[in-house]
């Protein structure tokens, strides 16, 4: 009796065991396993990320009432660990004057006290945008689930006398001390067709005075969406608090334009109050990138629980409205990301959080050493369609390198030119990811690496072109170029695979293209994984490692 | 004597709103890749002689593709009946322009309202691509009854595209 007691006991856990691990609904393909993303429904931009008391919230821009874009309010929901996560009731609902048309995006500033409290844009009765404050009702309470808004607001406005333009002003930053002990928060802005940071400052975060000047500005670049201001530490890869000042910092001004995060790393002059860019800038033609594919609205916070800066993006999808209405949801939000001033002091480097490491699962190391010219290799005993997967190139030999035309200056039209990993020299090189077995349905993520007079130039792309055989939506390929020498570095990629999204980091951080891709046949069972060479010249494999992601409890 | 001077010197103003509103129909269509569509769709509606700034005229335009959205869905409906064998095609049609007159419309209307035309862009480029999708459904372009309607909807929509982007 107790024998058969034990064998049910173990059906049972087994049969809950492959739940968590291929828990699918069949009608729902493209659902995630483990990327953020509510139940149903729409959702955009990241809102007020933070800790608090040891747990991360996480709210977010919300329409609980269908899968496109309106009726906007802040969704919120808490995690221990920044991979699991609980729902909570609706934070910031459309109540008053100040925020009946929409409760939008804004940003959450923890005061010197501990408390936490947060600015957004509120879309008043008469279709202005204005800025509201809203603090947690129950300061006990470990998740803050009510929160109360300011009698004061709207706190900042458009009026007559500023001439701010009412429906430009939006997305107020976290918030940081200045030098006279005075908060400062920038607001996203244009003027004509120049972006701005608009700067308010206050004592006492209620009554905000604006600053005779922008924190920035930038002619003819649009509107600046989602302005993010930051310290970073040209010393170490940790965090640092919003208020950081002192030696050993950079500051990096973020702002989201042109359908892409665009960031600037120079030197913010406290006393007066003055941004002076160095490398990067916040324009149309601007280089310096999160990410190189699809990733938007994104957002740091400091998690002073591990020293660390995460930063949150969010991913749209790739299809049209007649099918993310079919499905019934839209958006997701990328896997969070520790983000630091990489060595060079010329860019910034991320890295999902280590916490996503935990659903790593069934480690499969591969014995390849070298990917000879034209071959294909399968990284078999993985679920392909969840999974991380870790790889490292060297360049043995350069004879075949092309050399690359120094009129191409566009990463992405290099990718793309060739339409597709079609053969070259050094490369392309990479992984097939979402494969149908016959690898007739594919994303191609891989090097190429060229010759460019002066120096060896390394291209990282991921090419959409062919991934799904039977659904048409956006197939973009996208391109970036990684820092990195081939002659005395390892060329790097890290791949986070989950359905219906790919995060790839290249260089260790150095180049992130995130993707969306809805295969058709490439779906649980029928996805597989490939390593390849494309390249006439043998490509040195020096390691090769995968493994299948849980599923994690996303709301 | 001064009563007719009156009156000249209002019509004289009045000719001088037309001509600015013309100006900002003209100016703004230049920025639309059908300048005959833009202006032509603008001015059959009356609310385009008083339309102040581009947020409206894209109002404007946006109801116009509501209304070509709806037409093809009535079109669809009369179909369906006569050609049974166009039956999946058709059916992916009806949802894209349900799609358009539940989703892209209103996302846009709100979106030009509230000031973040970015959205509006969305919603109308998705407008024409629902266009293509239910043009791209029938095996052939000769076979698709629907091709009058999707040609105006995609032309009007990516005018629509063109008018919101000036104010991005």
């Amino acid at each position: 009796m107790a024998y058969f007691l034990n064998w049910l006991i173990i059906c049972v856990i087994s049969v809950l065991e492959m739940q968590t691990t291929l828990q699918v609904n069949p009608n729902q393909p493209y659902r995630t396993a483990y990327h953020f993303q509510p139940p149903k429904n729409w959702m955009n931009d990241p809102n007020g990320p933070m800790i608090y008391n040891g747990i991360y919230h996480l709210f977010y821009q919300y329409n609980p009432e269908g899968a496109g874009w309106g009726n906007i309010v802040w969704a919120h929901s808490t995690s221990k660990d920044l991979v699991n996560w609980e729902p909570h009731p609706i934070a910031i609902h459309r109540t008053n004057e100040s925020d009946i048309n929409g409760c939008w995006s804004g940003s959450a500033t923890i005061l010197p006290q501990g408390k936490p409290v947060i600015l957004y844009t509120g879309i008043n009765s008469q279709n202005q945008q204005v800025q509201n404050l809203a603090i947690p009702k129950n300061l006990s309470d470990p998740h803050l689930i009510e929160w109360i808004k300011s009698p004061y607001n709207p706190l900042m406005a458009p009026t007559d006398e500023n001439k701010i333009d009412a429906s430009s002003f939006r997305d107020p930053t976290t918030a940081w001390l200045g030098h006279d002990g005075r908060w400062r928060v920038i607001i996203g802005n244009k003027m004509g067709h120049d972006g701005r940071a608009v700067l308010y400052t206050s004592r006492d975060f209620i009554h905000w005075s604006q600053a005779e000047h922008p924190l920035f500005s930038n002619k003819d670049s649009g509107m600046w969406e989602c302005p993010d201001f930051f310290p970073v530490s040209t010393r170490s890869a940790d965090g640092v608090d919003t208020s950081g000042v002192g030696e050993g910092l950079k500051h990096v001004l973020k702002a989201s334009l042109n359908d892409a995060d665009s960031y600037v790393i120079g030197t913010y002059n406290i006393e007066k109050d003055v941004f002076v860019p160095e490398k990067g800038s916040l324009g149309l033609d601007s280089e310096l990138k999160y990410d190189h594919g699809k990733f938007y609205a994104s957002k740091t916070f400091f998690d002073s629980s591990t020293k660390r800066r995460i930063l949150w993006g969010w991913i749209n999808e790739s299809t049209d409205a007649a099918t993310y209405q079919l499905k019934g949801w839209s958006g997701l939000q990328a896997i969070p990301r520790k983000i630091w001033l990489d060595k060079t002091g010329n860019q910034l480097v991320q890295w999902p959080v280590e916490e996503i490491e935990k659903l790593r699962t069934s480690k499969v190391i591969s014995r390849l050493t070298e990917l000879k010219g034209g071959s294909v290799h399968e990284i078999s005993n993985v679920t392909a369609s969840q999974a991380d997967v870790e790889i490292s190139f060297e360049i043995s030999t350069f004879e075949n390198v092309e050399e690359l035309d120094p009129s191409w200056t566009s990463p992405q039209a290099i990718c793309g030119q060739k339409g597709g990993p079609t053969k070259g020299g050094l490369g392309p090189f990479g992984l097939l990811v979402l494969a149908s077995k016959d690898i007739q349905e594919y994303t191609a993520v891989y090097f190429r690496v060229y010759n460019n007079e002066t120096k060896y130039v390394v291209l990282m792309c991921s090419d959409q072109t062919r991934s799904s055989l039977h659904l048409d939506y956006d197939k973009p390929i996208y391109g970036a170029f990684v820092d990195l020498d081939p002659m005395k570095e390892k060329l790097s990629l890290r791949t986070l695979i989950d359905r219906s999204i790919l995060e790839s980091f290249g260089g260790e951080g150095k180049a992130c293209i995130t993707a969306r891709v809805y295969p058709s046949v490439a779906i649980d069972k029928g996805a597989h994984m490939y390593v390849f060479n494309n390249g006439s010249s043998n490509i040195k494999v020096s390691e090769l490692v995968a493994w299948s992601m849980k599923t994690a409890q996303i709301n | 004597m001064k009563f007719p001077l009156i009156i000249l010197a209002i019509l004289h103003l009045h000719g001088i709103t037309q001509l600015k509103d013309q100006t900002l129909i003209e100016t703004s269509c230049r920025n639309t890749p059908n300048y005959e569509l833009c202006v032509s769709t603008l001015h059959a509606s009356p609310s385009s002689a008083t339309a102040t700034d581009v947020e409206e005229l894209g109002l404007i335009l946006v109801d116009a593709i509501k209304s070509k959205a709806e037409s093809g869905v009535s079109a669809v409906d009369k179909l369906r009946r006569l050609h049974p064998e166009l039956r999946e095609a058709l059916d992916q049609c009806r949802m894209s322009y349900i799609a358009v007159i539940k989703a892209d419309v209103p996302e846009a209307v709100a979106a030009l309202t509230k000031g973040i035309p970015k959205f509006a862009e969305f919603g109308m480029a998705d407008a024409a691509w629902e266009a293509e999708i239910c043009e791209g459904s029938f095996e052939s372009a000769a076979e698709s009854p629907l091709s009058p309607v999707n040609k105006d909807l995609h032309e009007l929509a990516t005018v629509a595209v063109g008018i919101i982007k000036i104010l991005l």
